[in-house]
């Protein structure tokens, strides 16, 4: 399959999983704003992922389309990474994976507003305005459980503890990839990471979180190779469709 | 030709804000019509807003059955645009006016957010999302209603 598809199925699976796990606090958020805002968020990702779903099934070119791709699509042919699949786990949790993803969409999305790749470019521009509307709530729940209680400060710890490791992925470079820069159709991952580690550090400077020093990177997700916790939820995700090809409401 | 299609269009309105046409919402980029048929062209408020399809067939439904005495083409086709992107400062002043009447206070770029019930400037932010994606809810601290409203995007 080619680099550019490839590369937008990355895209559209980080979209499309993240989505599907958030849409998981639908109707059990810890307060009704919080259960609007978190599904709100999740409605604009899922809408980003089948924009992107549409784009890599356009360059595929046969006659597998994006609900195909999102629905009938394997486990191991899924090329999100790691982190968007991780379960939600507490508050904590759910809202720091959000953050490092908000932040890093944000600087993805800038990059690709300008790529030579039309489509993409029209994705992205449309996109960027609603991540960066996420980010601005991200943030200040990284700060208030940071900066709040005993017990949120610990939460927010124990997440970053867990989640820390896998930020590395969303930055991992292939020749594909490097090809694709040069071409000025992808953003350079290299310097994406440059910014998103400037950011993401400034911020927990002012807050009393500390960034574990084990070293460890996961890695895997864009070849294929999956936590046990991506199945699972393609299980209840695919359910219907595997059951019911072709179905519609 | 043209004017007629964007009175027909005129007739559909948001389905999640009744009081806003497509017009008004600023979402309809280009009409285009020949002998065989009709393109409009729409640009999506957010993403994954479910009311773009809605809209989309409601625009088909009015065109065909208004469209018919008029002779209108009866192939309807509904593009979507995604660049420019949609902004909110393409709801026209009309619409705006419209949405303050509904109970919705409209986006504001200067940041002065007030009550559409008693106009009153001290409100609060309760959450930065409300019933949609495109809207925020506040409350007023005077006459103490919740509302909703619609953020600059
Ligand atoms: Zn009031």
């Amino acid at each position: 399959m080619s680099a550019l598809y490839n590369y937008v199925l990355n895209l559209a699976d980080n979209t499309l999983i993240l989505g599907q796990r958030l849409s998981e606090w639908c109707g059990v958020g810890p307060f009704l704003e919080e259960d609007l805002a978190l599904t709100n968020t999740s409605l604009d990702i899922i809408g980003q992922a089948k924009m992107l779903l549409e784009l890599a099934s356009e360059i595929k070119g046969d006659d597998e389309t994006a609900d195909d791709l999102a629905f009938m699509r394997d486990q191991h042919l899924f090329k999100n990474v790691l982190l968007v699949e991780q379960p939600n786990g507490d508050y904590a949790q759910t809202m720091l994976r959000q953050y490092m993803i908000d932040v890093y969409h944000v600087y993805l999305y800038e990059e690709l507003s300008n790529s030579s790749h039309e489509k993409l470019a029209a994705i992205a521009e449309k996109s960027l305005k609603e991540v960066t509307y996420h980010k601005q709530r991200s943030e200040l729940w990284i700060k208030r459980m940071a900066l709040g209680t005993q017990e949120s400060h610990k939460r927010m710890q124990n997440a970053m503890n867990h989640l820390w490791h896998y930020h590395h992925e969303l930055f991992e470079s292939n020749d594909e990839i490097d090809e694709l820069v040069q071409q000025g159709i992808a953003a350079n991952p290299e310097e994406l990471h440059k910014k998103w580690d400037v950011e993401v550090k400034d911020l927990i400077t002012q807050t009393p979180l500390e960034i574990p020093t084990t070293g460890w990177k996961a890695t895997g997700g864009r070849v294929g190779h999956h936590s046990e916790y991506l199945g699972k939820m393609l299980c209840e995700m695919q359910f219907l469709q595997r059951a019911y090809p072709g179905c519609e409401w | 030709m043209i004017n007629k299609i964007k009175q027909m269009l005129a007739q559909v309105t948001d389905p999640e804000i009744p009081v806003l046409s497509l017009g008004d919402l600023g979402v309809i980029r280009n009409i285009e019509v020949d002998d065989e048929q009709v393109i409009v062209t729409i640009t999506p408020t957010y993403s994954g807003c479910p009311a773009m399809e809605v809209m989309e067939q409601d625009i088909i439904d009015i065109l065909t059955k208004e469209g018919r005495k008029v002779g209108l083409p009866t192939k309807i086709k509904v593009e979507t645009q995604l660049s420019p992107a949609w902004t909110t400062d393409w709801i026209t002043d009309k619409g705006k006016a419209d949405l303050l009447k509904y109970g919705i206070m409209p986006p504001s770029r200067s940041g002065k957010i007030i009550c559409p019930q008693c106009k009153s400037k001290d409100v609060e932010l309760l959450s930065q999302f409300g019933s949609t994606a495109c809207k925020a809810l506040y409350r007023c601290t005077k006459c103490l209603e919740p509302f909703d409203y619609f953020k600059c995007h």
